[in-house]
């Protein structure tokens, strides 16, 4: 039987293997099926590659491989839910570095073989390093960002979208030298040339990466992490383009196509666009602020937060990134179990980019055993709101702005928010009044129908139990 | 190593199939999902594993592309194995409320 023939019926079936995976993630029922069928087709592509190994040097394969596995292992089952946003950008980063490394070391045998090498597998070549390297700083950066190591704020300097036009610039330009090199028909002088060429394209790429990244602000996290995640699938596709394998091209515009996606809804959800969020250094001392809102916060103690809600017959919670931080979801669902004890209705509404990356709320719900019909998202409760007794805002800020409605010179304008202002009563639990990560003032807290419960939101929450139980 | 150019065009068609495809999947999945999506979908772009595996392979390659392709599968290995495995933890604690009382 022809071999050939086999393998490449074996990646068809890896590739529908992820097709149905990615299908099944779609849904709560049968998500974890689904990424367990798209495991198999890994393990099914990983097979039929080692069977394709015409000299397979074992020592060195198990030796990464099993380093590789463990530390994935060992990071997979250590990370706490709320360093997910950092967890998956790093492993996103890996993916890309991994794409940089195939890519170079595809180059680096065709030009020791001194082979001939269409322009095609050029291009892709310098399309492979150049996503694969972006892919892998930028993602170190965000990673930086999101596990505080860098400034969460953006880092802005004079020019900097000058410096990057120049990066991108000399990126093209070598490129273009790059590939129109044909290794095997030119002198070994000149493939010194081509060679320094590209070490010259993975370090601007690399630069590009750092760069593009640290102007982005710790609230847009959401859209850089959907956006880098597409670029590491761009990253494998393009590789897949270098030595010619269908399995790569599909499986990685699948990530790239589902990166993008993700990124179209967090920009909507923000009513920004994808060159706003990139450019624009939004949330930074020098952006625009809106108006200042002046008025008197009304502080609540948790005795007096405690009679509202245990009189109230429907809550709904409104999270942010705050009970990350401050790790309340445990006690939330606890005051949640006791609410609903009590007779009250409880909801959960979940902004679509409340948090560091798509979805983080929902993830650390579901670490404190949430039932997910209880998650809803805005517009379900929105139109209803005004028949809900209190709304608990947790360490959310500005997707809970009613500025975003209001004010037309807020940056927030025209963003979709929950509109927790129109509860009957809404319950701020907050550290201090200091305006959230985009730095806009929130009018919410001066509102008549707002109190502000004060201190960290777990110890908050904590006390709001702790009434109840007696 | 060649390519038939007329070869080509072929890996576009599956390439831009494959990316419709992927935005028609995506497209509708509820954002209660959109972490284990990403990190799902992270984890599959480590299958550029395949190809630093093919590039570790050949017959007679130099050290250096040895070298390469082994450090690129370790980082690949820790992108598919840390990827699944997260995803799977996450996953795991999605539950409805049936399934909640079942375990009660």
């Amino acid at each position: 039987m022809n071999l050939e023939l086999v393998r490449g019926i074996c990646y068809i079936a890896a590739s529908i293997l992820f097709v149905f995976g990615l299908k099944m993630l779609g849904s709560p029922t049968t998500a974890r099926r689904g990424n367990l069928v798209s495991a198999i087709g890994m393990l099914i592509a990983v097979v039929t590659a080692l069977s394709a190994m015409t000299d397979i040097k074992w020592a060195w394969i198990i030796a990464g491989a099993g380093i590789g596995s463990a530390i994935g292992a060992l990071a997979a089952r250590l990370v706490k839910m709320t360093a997910m946003p950092q967890m998956v950008g790093l492993f996103n980063g890996f993916g890309g570095l991994a794409s940089l490394l195939v890519g170079f070391s595809e180059f680096h045998s065709r030009w020791a073989d001194a082979d001939t090498t269409q322009l095609f597998t050029m291009v892709a070549i310098f399309l492979t390093v150049l996503t694969g390297g972006v892919t892998f700083s930028g993602s170190l950066v965000a990673y930086g960002k999101l596990a505080g190591v860098v400034t969460g704020k953006p880092v802005l300097y004079k020019g900097r979208n000058t410096v990057n036009t120049a990066i991108l610039i000399a990126i093209v330009a070598s490129g273009i030298f790059f590939c129109a090199q044909k290794l095997g028909q030119v002198e070994n002088a000149e493939t010194q040339g081509v060679y320094i060429a590209l070490v010259g394209i993975v370090v601007l790429a690399l630069i590009l990466g750092v760069l593009s990244t640290i102007g982005i602000g710790g609230a847009d996290m959401p859209v850089v992490i959907c956006l880098l995640n597409s670029y590491s699938g761009l990253a494998a596709c393009a590789a897949g383009f270098v030595i010619n394998n269908n399995v790569l091209i599909v499986s990685g515009s699948l990530v790239g196509a589902s990166g993008l996606v993700l990124t179209n809804i967090m920009c909507k959800a923000m009513n920004r666009s994808l060159a706003n969020v990139l450019f624009s250094g939004f949330g930074s001392a020098t952006a625009a602020k809106g108006a200042a809102y002046e008025g008197q916060a009304r502080p609540v103690s948790a005795e007096d937060a405690y009679l509202i809600l245990e009189a109230a017959r429907s809550v709904v919670f409104v999270p942010g990134y705050g009970m990350a931080v401050a790790q309340a979801q445990h006690v939330v669902r606890e005051l949640a179990d006791m609410l609903t004890e009590n007779g009250t209705e409880v909801k959960y509404c979940i902004h679509p980019v409340a948090g560091r990356m798509p979805g983080h709320m929902n993830v650390l719900l579901a670490e404190a055993n949430v039932p997910y019909e209880l998650l809803v998202e805005p517009q379900d409760v929105n139109p209803t709101m005004k028949i809900v007794d209190v709304a608990v805002v947790i360490g959310a800020n500005d997707v809970v702005n009613p500025a975003a409605r209001e004010d037309q010179s807020s940056p927030l304008w025209g963003m979709p928010v929950v509109d927790v202002d129109r509860a009957r009563t809404c319950i701020v639990l907050k550290r201090s009044l200091n305006p959230g990560f985009a730095g806009v003032d929130n009018p919410l807290f001066f509102k008549d129908n707002t109190r502000m419960l004060f201190g960290d939101a777990k110890a908050s929450v904590a006390r709001l139990v702790s009434e109840f139980k007696h | 190593m060649d390519l038939d150019p007329a070869m080509i065009p072929l890996l576009f068609f599956i390439f831009v199939l494959a990316m419709l495809l992927g935005i028609e999947l995506i497209r509708k999945v509820p954002s209660q999902l959109h972490t284990p999506l990403m990190s799902g979908s992270n984890a599959v772009s480590g299958i550029t594993i395949v190809g630093a595996l093919i590039a570790a392979g050949r017959q007679d390659s130099p050290t250096a592309v040895t070298v390469l392709a082994t450090l690129a599968v370790t980082f690949a290995m820790i992108n598919v194995v840390g990827g699944y495995l997260v995803t799977d933890r996450m996953l795991k604690m999605f539950k409805g409320k049936d399934k909640r009382r079942g375990e009660q």
